[in-house]
């Protein structure tokens, strides 16, 4: 009886330890987990106690020293430029690995390794498209160039020296949650960093949608839906500026129009796989970078200012350090995984970037002979194609292979193995990511340069995403070039039948638009429409650039005369919607108020009293967004059929629209029995959105606040880890206004960099640490809502050495 | 002091082994130490639980409080326990507690 009861206990022991160590559905193996010597618990931090730290670390040339400052930014003081950037590695991983890795799992379609079946579509998708492709290309194409491949190769053994140093204890905490282990740091990866940029930041182009919209609207429309001009933009080059060159020859005639083109059932297969799978630029990503000459500062040198607007994450996709040897001194934000400073200063010059929004992809048509798809047809004759086996390991399912047929214009995204289209007429992609390029180099000279004709040079070899370069100089100069490859492409699904459709020019670097030292005293950007009618090459524009956000950044830079560092930061956190004051007078001219009721009414007045700043105590900003939020969908409704996607014109273009025409047919809604106009949509609208109001706070004069009612939010990077996000960050600022926080989009790095005093300001909304585990990993959330900036500690190491947190010197 | 002893042996045996090996070795010190003391199956389920469940939650506590309950607060919503890291803390104690407990009790039972 005893022995029987023995083996019943041990059973059940066994077996619990057998669960214990084995995960149960999402969650992690919770013995494993749980288990204070080596699971989440290793992760808690001590808040407190810090102290030096002595570390052999083979592989150095010589010793490195790294203070970490009150913030845990890390400050490396290296003897030479190999030591510096294996260190820049060492210390982002120590900090961010599990960040760098999952983002490049994401770039090459490996996320299914870690969250198995349901991301393997995704995963598909970012090979299909050619992230990794390219990323292979540019690895090539970067070893090609010794001090680059030294550079990346030093930062990749620095990577790869801190996870040799891990035991299972010591990961990261997501590594423990998600069940798995870091793998070896490559250039690849740095590669494939890149190609995620390049993935978030250089899909502006909507070839399909123009196609949809002329064969569906017609070309007259197509003009007056999405104008080229108008007379209001203020472009980055300022209008008049001569242009040093002439082009290569007269520039090429706008694109003909695709007349009479008729849709088929078999494109819309095609068409609703796209839709779907597509992600279109996000409105609510774009940036905001300035620079002001000494004749119009306080000091009597330049500002220059810097803040792109992503969407916001945790760990912060920015990781702010100084890297300092004998032969570099620069400060400023970092993207982890990949050497070098991206947006920053040194001793002599300042950088900071803005998306360029160029379109550098095209889709063309392709016809494949049979199902075998080996041959295409190009020039009349059938062309071999080329194919790229797929490999796929899915956690906790069988291995996935996939053929991507590669071809004259690029791999074909979507066939009947991919998004189910029926007939063998294919599209393809071509994009200049899928060009070997080494951007690291730009950023590598700029890290070490001295003065414009540097900067000048550290550009040229720059190619994608495109990006407006903002520059300052010590010695006084400022400047501005938009930055990039860029072919004259298609606005159009192009012809893939005939070489004749390739990219048969490509503007010049020394061509592209650039201005240095203007007579108004300032230069800026914020993805705005580049160049005026005198650029002598065809700028792609279909309703991507935003312009009023411009208008408000010149507006506040040429008004004000002796401009200081306060200035700059009230401009950074500027919330005027520039947008709201061209769009609301005319819903207010025209909306019918003898049919509002009493509360309704109130809010009419309330939006009447409002000035358009979208501060965090304003309730005009939420009528004005919630009835704007319904007004839009219903006035372009006829741009919704997932099987004919098209591009609804952004809110600048509908702002015109609709003060100045009264009479479109855009203003019927399809849903609708009888034909509504302007006036119609513009009271219904507002009246659903009331309605809106009211359901969700039981009446129109208990809605809360906009700070309240936007609800800001930085996501933890893992959708299953939402209790690592932080919800509901009360602030002001609004999307297309130059405070350009949203829900969950925003300024992702704001810098401030003084040449009067060479100082340096920053905040953005995270941490150092990307542990979920340490005060450092959301610490600056806070300041951040509220604007209030960090004086950087660009300071020399004996000054560091007083205000550090504590410090850590690795000897060889 | 019948119980004190065997827990006191559990934890500190348990503390050491830890140290280099995996988290279920807690089941072969308290499997071994019941059989060793030749420990009544009650007393060694209820010894070997309180041995290592003092362990876990009280290593646990120490870096929890040395953190100002940062992560706890964030596992304790992710799992979740309404953000309670007190509830944390005794469930950590309680999984190793579980597995000490049962494999104190089968080598008590072997014994006999």
């Amino acid at each position: 009886m005893r022995f029987i009861a023995f083996l019943v206990s041990l059973g059940a022991t066994i077996g619990l330890i057998y669960v214990l160590n084995h995960p149960l559905g999402p969650a992690p193996a919770l013995g494993r987990f749980f288990d204070p010597y080596s699971g989440f618990w290793q992760n808690a931090e001590n808040t407190s106690h810090y102290h030096d730290i002595d570390l052999q670390l083979p592989g150095l040339h010589d010793k490195v020293e790294v203070y970490f400052d009150d913030r845990l930014v890390p400050h490396i003081f290296a003897q030479n430029d190999e030591d510096l950037f294996f260190m820049q590695g060492y210390i982002t991983a120590r900090n961010r690995l599990w960040q760098m890795e999952v983002q490049t799992h994401s770039a090459a379609g490996r996320v299914s390794e870690i969250a198995g079946e349901k991301a393997l579509a995704k995963d598909r998708l970012s090979r299909r498209i050619g992230l990794g492709y390219g990323a292979e290309n540019s690895k090539a194409f970067i070893e090609k160039d010794a001090q680059s491949n030294d550079l990346v190769r030093a930062y990749c053994a620095g990577v790869n020296a801190y996870i040799k140093s891990l035991s299972p204890k010591d990961y990261p905490l997501e590594y423990k949650l998600l069940g798995y282990a870091p793998e070896e740091w490559t250039p690849l990866k740095v590669a494939l960093l890149l190609k995620n940029m390049a993935n978030m930041l250089s899909v502006y182009e909507f070839d399909i949608e123009n196609t949809n919209f002329v064969s569906k609207f017609g070309a007259d429309q197509f003009h007056y839906i999405y104008p080229e001009r108008d007379s209001f933009t203020d472009y980055i080059i300022p209008r008049g500026t001569p242009w040093a060159f002439a082009g290569d020859s007269a520039p090429a005639a706008p694109e003909a129009l695709p007349a009479g083109q008729k849709v088929s059932n078999v494109d819309r297969d095609l068409y609703e796989s796209y839709d779907r799978a597509i992600e279109k630029p996000q409105e609510l990503n774009g940036s905001n970078n300035w620079a002001v000459s000494g004749s119009k500062t306080k000091s009597g040198k330049p500002l220059l200012c810097n803040d792109p607007h992503l969407q916001l994450n945790l760990p912060s996709i920015w990781y702010e350090m100084h890297l300092s040897s004998p032969t570099m001194n620069a400060y400023g934000a970092t993207l982890p995984g990949a050497p070098c400073v991206i947006s920053g200063w040194n001793d002599s010059i300042a950088w900071g970037v803005t998306n360029g929004g160029r379109d550098v992809r095209d889709w063309f048509t392709v016809q494949f002979k049979d199902d075998t798809h080996n041959e295409y047809l190009l020039d009349s004759q059938w062309v071999k194609t080329e194919k790229r086996i797929e490999h796929y390991k899915v956690k906790g399912g069988k291995d996935f292979t996939d053929t991507v047929l590669y071809t004259r214009f690029g791999p074909i995204v979507f066939d009947q193995s991919y998004g189910d289209v029926k007939s063998r007429k294919y599209l393809s992609l071509k994009w200049t990511a899928h060009t070997g390029s080494n951007e690291f180099k730009t950023f590598y000279l700029l890290n070490k340069g001295h003065n414009y004709d540097n900067y000048l040079d550290a550009l040229n070899n720059y190619s994608c995403p495109t990006q407006n370069f903002v520059f300052a100089s010590r010695s006084g100069d400022i400047a501005i070039k938009e930055q990039g490859t860029h072919p004259l492409t298609h606005e159009f699904v192009a012809d893939g039948s005939t070489s004749a459709s390739d990219w048969h020019r490509v503007i010049p670097n020394e061509h592209n638009p650039m201005v240095k030292n203007p007579e108004r005293g300032f230069v800026s950007s914020a993805n705005q429409f580049p160049v005026d009618e005198t650029y002598p090459y065809p700028v792609s524009h279909v309703g991507i650039y935003e312009n009023p956000r411009a208008m408000r950044i010149n507006h506040l830079l040429s008004d004000s005369q002796k401009m200081d560092v306060a200035y700059m930061q009230r401009m950074q956190r500027d919330n005027y919607n520039m947008i709201a004051s061209l769009t609301l007078p005319t819903l207010l001219r025209v909306i019918d108020r003898s049919k509002l009721t009493a509360d309704e009414t109130e809010a009419i007045s309330a939006l009447e009293h409002w000035d358009y700043y979208d501060n965090a105590d304003s309730k005009a900003t939420v009528y004005y967004e919630a009835w704007t939020d319904v007004l839009y969908p219903l006035l372009w409704d006829e741009m919704g059929d997932p099987t004919l996607p098209m591009r609804k014109p952004n809110t600048y273009r509908t702002a015109y629209f609709l003060r100045d025409d009264s009479t479109s047919a855009f203003y019927d809604n399809l849903q609708t029995g009888e034909r509504e106009t302007r006036e119609m949509l513009v009271l219904m609208s507002f009246d659903k959105a009331m309605k809106q109001l009211k359901e969700k706070y039981g009446s129109l004069d208990k809605v809360k606040d906009w700070g309240t009612y936007k609800a800001t939010m930085v996501h933890h990077l893992s959708p299953q880890l939402d209790a690592f996000s932080r919800m509901n960050v009360y602030c002001g600022g609004n999307r297309g206004i130059i405070n350009a926080t949203s829900h969950d989009h925003g300024p992702s790095w704001r810098m401030i960099v003084d040449f009067g005093d060479m100082k340096g300001y920053c905040l953005y909304p995270g941490g150092e640490s990307g542990n979920p585990g340490s005060k450092f990993y959301d610490n600056m959330v806070d300041s951040w809502a509220k604007g209030d900036y960090y004086t950087a500690k660009f300071e020399p190491k004996a000054q560091l050495d007083r205000d550090k947190l504590y410090k850590i010197t690795f000897n060889k | 002091m019948k119980l004190l002893f065997p827990i006191l042996a559990i934890a500190i045996v348990s503390a050491v082994v830890q140290n280099f090996a995996p988290w279920w070795s807690i089941a072969i010190v308290a499997f071994i130490i019941s059989y060793l003391l030749r420990l009544k199956p009650g007393l060694a389920f209820l010894a070997a639980f309180l041995g290592v469940f003092i362990l876990w939650a009280g290593v646990a506590a120490r870096l929890d409080f040395g953190n100002d309950h940062i992560l706890s607060t964030r596992i304790a919503t992710l799992f979740p326990l309404k953000g309670n890291y007190w509830l944390l803390l005794l469930l950590t104690g309680v999984v190793g507690g579980l597995v000490s407990g049962l494999a104190g009790l089968s080598g008590a039972l072997l014994r006999k």
